[in-house]
């Protein structure tokens, strides 16, 4: 009950306040952490261009967002995830229909202490170690200690798409460690020697090392880097997705055709993700 | 005139006094009303997401499994119906996103139009699948089996290892780590900070001269400002790799690091609220004490920490609650992986930073959504309790002293 006067409240405060400027380019934008850095970086780019247009971005996560979204107190969920079929369904009962666009691509390198001598990993030996069936390096060739896997919260996109196109949809093991964010994980791989993680293209940072990944059961390894994952050779990439409601179309038509602009393509480049083109 | 506006002031004050207290009590009221109801609606929902079923073949003589065994069937752990009670058959699992192995585009229809047809088909034909469909798909004219999914029930809840609330099929809400893990953090870091604690603010009451307690107090109160976020990056960056190096382990995140870290943030509360009660010592007892031949130390520790226990009392619960509630220092350094710890040098996931790292995206009004809610009411009660335990153990005592 109080949840639902204080929405209703925050509903009528935000439709006051979008009342009082109409004419002009007024977008409110929730969601991602992840996509987040972009959709700022894209937003002021482009209230250089349209000095009348005024864009908000929070972050907040990708549940976050969406469930704004089928709120009704944002304009566009952005997402680092396919949204949920409990998501979609509550949009349906709500009878609003929405639009989804992929605005860039996000590429995951899986990281390792620069001290480990494994270079590269099979699909197959990456779900081992996350799954917990492989508990030491020198199974999958390397030295002998033990391996310590990094993995991010469960309420991260990132989460989600690992284990859906890395770990075969299997749950990761118990004694996997969670990271709050991508930051902490780059800190702890490059402090702690048997470590492994995973994180987005944009966060690579020299202090730890990248590993060639292979999905064919190791014949070819495919290092992660920027010609590898356009050209779909690299095979961990994931899309990031913009959601918004069909009615207000007109609204954020603007801003999204700017992102998908050469111009806008280049800014996703400039923030660490891969572009469309 | 005069008399009658000094007693309408009076009322005045008076009414504005018993308003911001009604108020604050009805807040703390709502909140807790607020916190249970959601929580409690954890209970009797199934662990499988809206919209979903499970189905297999209408012959398979299994009616019901556990969120437990859906995961292990679908982690292929378990890959015979004989395990979870059915026939010995091998278990097919269906994923949807394959099914172009078994349907042409052409069976399966432009706009997936006869898609709820194949998954029929399929699970007809094969007796030992399983799929995991939409509701849609399992409407008129389907021809398996439905599953019921055991419920989510408060003894499976407590007493369940596995925490893994995004898990597909089923959720998996055990929550028996988390509370192990909050406790295990909270109690090494009491064991720390307590007598820690207690030793600096006897030695800043009683000890030493005012000339250096005047720099030391302001110093200690400058810990309390610092923000929780400070202290998890310096726990991160020197206690984890400190205590790494120190025990030489495989990973330095551990309960440990949350405890110190924990420690040394419970230290201002107890030690600025301990000092102020053993400072209210009547100077005729402590005198009384010292004439009576005394030693300064017996009289500190026969007379003013007696007198000062439930100041003493207060700042523990106050440093207690401070370290189980903590959510970000211990979210940075404790490694956050759901298992039961048996030793302070693992990695420990405390209830505070799951509510934290997860409710952010967690669908609102869901079974995880509702579960995290739940979990802070555990949290609450673990809190209650101490302090209720606490104050029955101080009452008694003074009791006793008399």
């Amino acid at each position: 009950m109080k949840t639902k006067i204080t929405t209703a409240l925050f509903i009528a405060i935000v439709i006051s306040i979008s009342a009082f400027a109409q004419n002009v380019v007024n977008i409110k934008i929730k969601g991602s952490d992840t996509v987040l850095p972009l959709s700022q970086k894209e937003a002021e780019t482009f209230m250089k261009k349209n000095k009348t247009a005024k864009i908000t971005v929070t972050g907040g996560g990708s549940g976050v967002g969406i469930a704004a979204f089928v709120d009704g107190s944002t304009d566009i969920a952005m997402s680092s995830r396919k949204m949920k079929m409990s998501e979609k369904m509550k949009l349906q009962d709500a009878g609003k229909a929405y639009k989804e666009v992929i605005i860039a691509n996000d590429a995951l390198s899986v990281i390792v202490n620069p001290a480990n001598k494994i270079n590269q990993l099979t699909r197959e030996q990456i779900e081992g170690i996350f799954t917990g069936k492989i508990k030491n390096w020198k199974e999958v060739g390397g030295n002998d200690e033990k391996i310590v896997a990094y993995s991010r919260e469960s309420s991260s996109g990132t989460y989600e798409f690992f284990k859906e196109h890395v770990l075969n949809n299997k749950n990761y093991g118990t004694a996997i460690l969670m990271m709050p964010a991508t930051g902490a994980m780059v800190q702890s791989v490059s402090q702690t020697k048997g470590a492994i993680g995973y994180i987005g293209f944009a966060y690579m940072e020299t202090n730890v090392k990248a590993l060639k990944i292979s999905y064919d059961k190791g014949k070819t390894f495919i290092e992660p880097n920027v010609t590898n994952a356009k050209n779909k050779s690299y095979p961990v990439v994931r899309p990031l997705y913009y959601y918004y409601l069909t009615k207000d179309a007109n609204k954020v038509k603007t801003f999204i055709d700017f992102i998908l602009s050469e111009e806008g393509q280049k800014v996703v480049n400039e923030v660490g993700y891969i572009s469309l083109k | 005139m005069i008399k009658f506006l000094k007693s309408t002031f009076e009322k005045l004050i008076e009414g504005t006094l018993f308003l911001s207290s009604t108020i604050t009590t009805l807040a703390i009221v709502l909140i807790i009303i607020f916190l249970f109801k959601e929580g409690i609606g954890t209970f009797n929902q199934t662990p499988i997401e809206d919209g979903f079923s499970l189905v297999v073949n209408k012959n398979n003589p299994v009616n019901e499994l556990t969120a437990n065994e859906i995961k292990n069937i679908f982690d292929q752990n378990i890959t015979n119906w004989k395990t979870v009670g059915g026939k010995n058959d091998s278990i097919t699992l269906f994923n949807i996103d394959n099914i172009g192995e078994f349907y042409s585009d052409s069976a399966i229809g432009e706009n997936f139009e006869f898609l709820p047809q194949c998954i029929s088909d399929y699970t007809e034909n094969n007796p030992g699948a399983i799929a995991f469909v939409t509701t849609r798909y399992t409407g008129k004219g389907f021809t398996g089996k439905i599953l019921t999914t055991t419920k989510v029930n408060i003894s499976q809840f407590i007493s369940q290892k596995e925490w893994f609330p995004t898990a597909q099929p089923a959720a998996q809400l055990g929550v028996l780590p988390l509370i192990l893990g909050t406790l295990w953090v909270s109690f090494g870091a009491i064991l720390i900070a307590l007598p820690l604690g207690l030793a600096t603010s006897i030695y800043m009451a009683e000890i030493t001269s005012p000339k250096i307690r005047n720099i030391l107090k302001p110093l200690i109160e400058l810990l309390a400002g610092i923000p929780s976020v400070v202290y998890g990056f310096f726990g991160l960056v020197i206690i984890v790799p400190g205590i790494q190096k120190l025990f030489d382990l495989p990973v330095g995140e551990t309960a440990l690091a949350g405890s110190i870290v924990l420690a040394i943030m419970a230290l201002p509360t107890i030690i600025t609220i301990s000092e102020d009660a053993l400072r209210t010592t009547p100077k005729a007892m402590k005198e009384a004490s010292l004439a009576l031949g005394a030693n300064k130390w017996q009289t500190i520790y026969r007379v003013i920490i007696p007198y000062s226990g439930s100041g003493i009392t207060a700042a523990t619960i106050l440093g207690i609650g401070r370290a189980i509630g903590e959510t970000m220092a211990v979210l940075m350094v404790t490694g956050n992986a759901a298992v039961i710890p048996h030793s302070f040098l693992e990695p420990v996931r405390t209830i505070p930073a799951t509510i934290a790292a997860e409710l952010g995206e967690a669908p609102q009004g869901g079974l995880h959504y509702k579960a995290l809610f739940a979990l802070g009411c555990i949290l609450f009660i673990i809190t209650m309790a101490i302090n209720l335990i606490v104050g029955y153990v101080s009452s008694k005592k003074k009791y006793n002293a008399r």
